[in-house]
C-alpha cells in the first residue's frame, strides 16, 4: 500500500530525515516511536503532503503511483488520512459542515455525487456513538474552544467519517487522559479492517497497549534504526530512547 | 485609467459647458449659484449651506500632505468632469435591481436613482415614525423644528468634504423615531446610479434622529449599474437618544468605476447602543469616515468592519470615537484580506476626554495579504487625557496560516476552498453580530462569491 524508499527530506534547509525505508500493507499497524527530533513528524507531514517539507531524495509511492507533486487534497482523494497533533480552529464553521465539505469534495474528485443529506446525518449519527460524542458538539464550531481531548476525539471521528485506506495518527495520545485515550483507541480500533492500514506515531509506549501494533520501528536522527514486533514497545519503555545515544555514538 | 469609458457628450444638456482644464472645485464652486436656483434660499438650512461652500472653497479636496489623508489620493478623481446635477428621472425597474435589496424581508426603502427620489421604488412610511425624505424634510414646515434642533449638529463644519456636501444638502434619507418608537422592520436607504451620466458626483445627505427609548436598524447602499464614473460624497447624521438602539450597516459592494466618501457622524446620549456594520467589498476608491461621539454615560459604541478586495480597489477605514464622559464603552473590530493589488488603510483614533474616566475602549485591526502586490496601511492613534481609563488596541498584517491550510488540505478540501473557509473564519466574529438574519446569509454569500468559492453550504 505505502512504500517509501531511501527518503531524504529537508525543512528550512536542514535535513530532518535521511533514508527511511518502510512498507505498509492492507491490514497493518504500525508504530513508529522515537524521541523529540528524531523525525516522527516530519514523516507524516512528508506522507501527508506538506509543501514546504522538501524531499531531496528517494520517493513515497501509494498503491504503486509514486506520490511526488501530489497535492495533499489529491493524497486525500486517494485515501490517505493524518491525525494531527495540533487540529486548527475554524471559527463560524460547524463540525458537521466541515464534514459535508470535506466528505463531497473528496466524492466529487472521485466523480461522485454529493452525499444525499439524509445518508450523511445517518453516517454522521453512527460515528459521533462511535466515539462517544455529543450531539451538541457537532454543531460546535470546528476546534474552538474544544478542550486537548474534544480536539483529538474530533481527529478520530473524522478518520471514521472519511474511511481512509491509511490513517496516519500523529501524536495522537499526546494530552489525553486515560479514558480519553481508550475511547479514541477504541474508535480506531472498530476501523481497522483488511483492506486498510494504520500509523501511529508516539513517543510513548501508552497507546499501543490499546492499539496493537504489527511492526514497531526506532526512528532516531532521521533513521529507522530498529524494527521489530510489539514487544520492541515494551523494550523502549523500559530503557528509554537513552541506549539511542550511545549506541550511535559507539 | 480612470475616465476610460467618459463620454461627454452625454453630459446632461443646460449644465455649463465644461472646459477641459476647469477643476472639480472651481466647477463646483460656481455650480452653488445654479443650485440656489433650486432651494429656498430664506429657509435657516441655507445660512448653513452657504457657510459650507465658504469653507470648501477655502480648503478644497484634502491632499495627500494631510496626515489624514496621507494614503489615499483623490487627485484622479478630481480629474474627471463630473456632472454635478443629474437629469430628472431615470426609471428603473424593480425586477433589474431586486437583487441589491434585501428582499427576503420586508423593508421600509428609501431608494434614489442618480440622487432623484424614486417613489415608484420606495416604501416610506410616517405611520408613528418618519421614514422620508430629506427635500420634504427641508421644504415642510412640520420638520422645521427638528431640523433646527439637528440637522449639521454633529456632522463638522471644518472638515472639507462634508462641507461640500452640506453646501449641496438636498436630498436623502430623513428618519425620526420618536420616544418608545421602533419601526415594524428595517430602513434600507439604496442610491443606484444608472450611468445616463458619463460621470456623476452624488452627494446624499441623510439625517437619522432616533429618541430616548426608540429603536432603528438601517441599511445603506450605494449601487452603480454601469461601468460609468460615480463618486459619491455621502453625509449621515445620527441621533441616538437616551436608551436608544441603533443597528446600521453598510454594504459596500460597488462596481469597478464607482468611489464613494462616506461621512457618517453618530451622536449617542446616555445609555444609547449604536452599532455600525461596514462590509466594504467593492468599489473603485471608498473612504470611510466613521466618527463616535459619546455625549452621556454608560454609551455603547460599536464599530465593526470586513474589507475583501481585490484588483485595484482601495478602501481607507478612518474612525474617531470620542469619549468626552464617563462609564463608556466601545468596541472596534476590523478585519481585511487583500488581494491582487488592493491597498487598505484603517486608522483608528481613540480619544478620551479627562473627563471620561472608567472608559473602556477597545481597538482591533487584524490584515491578511493573500498577494504580495497588495498593501495595507494600520494607525491606531489613541489620545487619552484620563487616568483611570482601559484601553487595547491591537493591529496585525499577516498570511494565511500554512499549518491551518495544510490541515484543511488533507482533509480532502481543494486549496482555494480551504482559503476561503480560513479567510471566512478570520472575519467570522465581525459577522456575529449582525442582528438581521437575512443579511447576515447575505452577506456571508458576498463573502463566498468574493471569494470565488462555492462550499458544500452556506457560510
Amino acid at each position: 500500500m505505502l512504500k517509501i524508499e531511501n527518503l531524504h527530506a529537508r525543512v528550512d534547509g536542514k535535513e530532518i530525515l535521511k533514508g527511511i525505508n518502510l512498507e505498509v500493507n492492507p491490514g497493518e499497524v504500525h508504530a513508529i516511536m522515537g524521541p523529540n527530533g528524531s523525525g516522527k513528524s516530519t514523516l507524516a507531514a512528508v506522507i501527508a503532503g506538506k509543501e514546504e517539507f522538501e524531499i531531496t531524495r528517494g520517493k513515497i509511492s501509494f498503491e504503486g503511483k509514486d506520490l511526488d507533486d501530489t497535492a495533499p487534497e489529491e493524497r486525500a482523494h486517494k485515501g490517505i488520512f493524518m491525525s494531527f497533533q495540533y487540529p486548527v480552529e475554524i471559527p463560524g464553521v460547524s463540525v458537521t459542515n466541515f464534514m459535508k465539505t470535506a466528505i463531497n469534495e473528496s466524492r466529487k474528485a472521485r466523480g461522485m455525487e454529493e452525499m444525499p443529506a439524509n445518508q450523511m446525518l445517518k453516517l454522521i449519527r453512527e460515528k459521533s456513538e462511535l466515539l462517544d460524542i455529543d450531539r451538541k458538539f457537532l454543531s460546535r464550531s470546528l476546534n474552538e474552544g474544544f478542550s486537548g481531548g474534544e480536539k483529538k476525539r474530533n481527529e478520530i471521528f473524522q478518520l471514521a467519517m472519511l474511511e481512509p485506506k491509511l490513517a496516519i495518527l500523529d501524536e495522537t495520545d499526546s494530552g489525553l487522559d486515560i479514558d480519553a485515550l481508550r475511547i479514541v483507541a477504541h474508535g480506531v480500533n472498530k476501523l481497522r479492517t483488511k483492506k486498510n492500514a494504520v500509523i501511529v506515531i508516539t513517543h510513548y509506549q501508552r497507546l499501543l497497549e490499546y492499539i496493537i501494533p504489527d511492526f514497531v520501528h526506532v526512528l532516531h536522527n532521521g533513521k529507522i534504526v530498529k524494527s521489530g514486533g510489539k514487544e520492541l514497545a515494551l523494550e523502549l519503555e523500559e530503557k528509554g530512547y537513552d541506549w539511542l545515544k550511545q549506541e550511535t555514538v559507539a | 485609467m480612470t475616465g476610460s469609458n467618459r463620454k461627454p457628450w452625454l453630459n446632461k444638456a443646460g449644465t455649463p459647458q465644461k472646459k477641459h482644464n476647469m477643476d472639480l472645485k472651481d466647477k463646483l464652486v460656481s455650480s452653488f449659484l445654479a443650485f440656489e436656483n433650486s432651494v429656498d434660499v430664506n429657509h435657516p438650512v441655507h445660512d448653513i449651506r452657504s457657510e459650507a461652500i465658504r469653507n470648501f472653497e477655502i480648503k478644497g479636496f484634502p491632499s495627500k500632505k494631510e496626515e489624514a489623508w496621507k494614503y489615499t489620493s483623490l487627485n484622479s478623481l478630481q480629474k474627471i468632469d463630473f456632472s454635478i446635477f443629474a437629469r430628472e428621472e431615470n426609471g428603473l425597474e424593480y425586477r433589474d435591481v431586486k437583487k441589491y435589496f434585501l428582499h427576503e424581508i420586508d423593508t421600509y426603502k428609501i431608494v434614489f436613482i442618480d440622487g432623484i427620489y424614486s417613489s415608484y421604488l420606495s416604501e416610506t412610511t410616517h405611520d408613528g415614525v418618519d421614514i422620508c425624505l430629506m427635500s420634504a424634510a427641508l421644504t415642510k414646515p412640520m420638520y422645521q423644528p427638528v431640523l433646527e434642533v439637528y440637522f449639521n449638529q454633529a456632522a463638522s463644519r471644518e472638515e472639507s468634504l462634508t462641507s461640500l456636501n452640506t453646501a449641496f444638502s438636498r436630498e436623502g434619507a430623513y428618519i425620526y423615531i420618536p420616544k418608545h418608537k421602533a419601526p415594524k422592520k428595517p430602513v434600507e436607504i439604496i442610491n443606484f446610479s444608472t450611468g445616463n451620466e458619463a460621470s456623476l458626483l452624488l452627494q446624499p445627505r441623510n439625517l437619522i434622529v432616533v429618541e430616548e427609548n426608540a429603536e432603528l436598524q438601517v441599511i445603506e447602499r450605494h449601487q452603480s449599474l454601469t461601468e460609468n464614473e460615480v463618486l459619491t460624497n455621502s453625509v449621515t447624521e445620527v441621533f441616538a437618544g437616551r436608551n436608544a438602539i441603533v443597528d446600521y450597516y453598510k454594504v459596500q459592494n460597488n462596481t469597478e468605476n464607482a468611489s464613494l466618501i462616506d461621512n457618517t457622524y453618530i451622536a449617542q446620549k446616555d445609555k444609547s447602543t449604536v452599532k455600525v456594520h461596514t462590509f466594504s467589498f467593492g468599489g473603485k476608491l471608498t473612504r470611510n469616515n466613521l466618527n463616535f461621539y459619546q455625549k452621556g454615560e454608560y454609551i455603547d459604541s460599536t464599530l465593526k468592519g470586513v474589507t475583501i478586495l481585490g484588483a485595484k480597489q482601495h478602501v481607507d477605514h478612518h474612525t474617531l470615537v470620542h469619549h468626552l464622559e464617563p462609564n463608556c464603552e466601545s468596541h472596534q473590530d476590523y478585519k481585511g484580506i487583500y488581494g491582487e493589488q488592493s491597498t487598505g488603510v484603517f486608522n483608528g483614533r481613540i480619544i478620551v476626554d479627562k473627563n471620561a474616566q472608567k472608559t473602556n475602549a477597545f481597538q482591533q485591526n487584524n490584515n491578511v495579504l493573500i498577494s504580495d502586490r497588495a498593501t495595507v496601511n494600520t494607525k491606531p492613534q489613541l489620545e487619552i487625557f484620563a487616568d483611570d481609563v482601559r484601553c487595547s488596541h491591537g493591529c496585525t498584517i499577516g498570511q494565511l496560516d500554512e499549518e491551518a491550510l495544510f490541515y484543511l488540505q488533507t482533509r480532502g478540501i481543494p486549496k482555494k476552498e480551504a482559503s476561503a473557509l480560513l479567510m471566512y473564519a478570520f472575519a467570522n466574529n465581525v459577522l456575529e453580530s449582525v442582528g438581521i438574519p437575512e443579511l447576515k446569509k447575505r452577506i456571508n454569500k458576498l463573502i463566498a462569491n468574493k471569494l470565488g468559492v462555492r462550499l458544500g453550504f452556506d457560510l
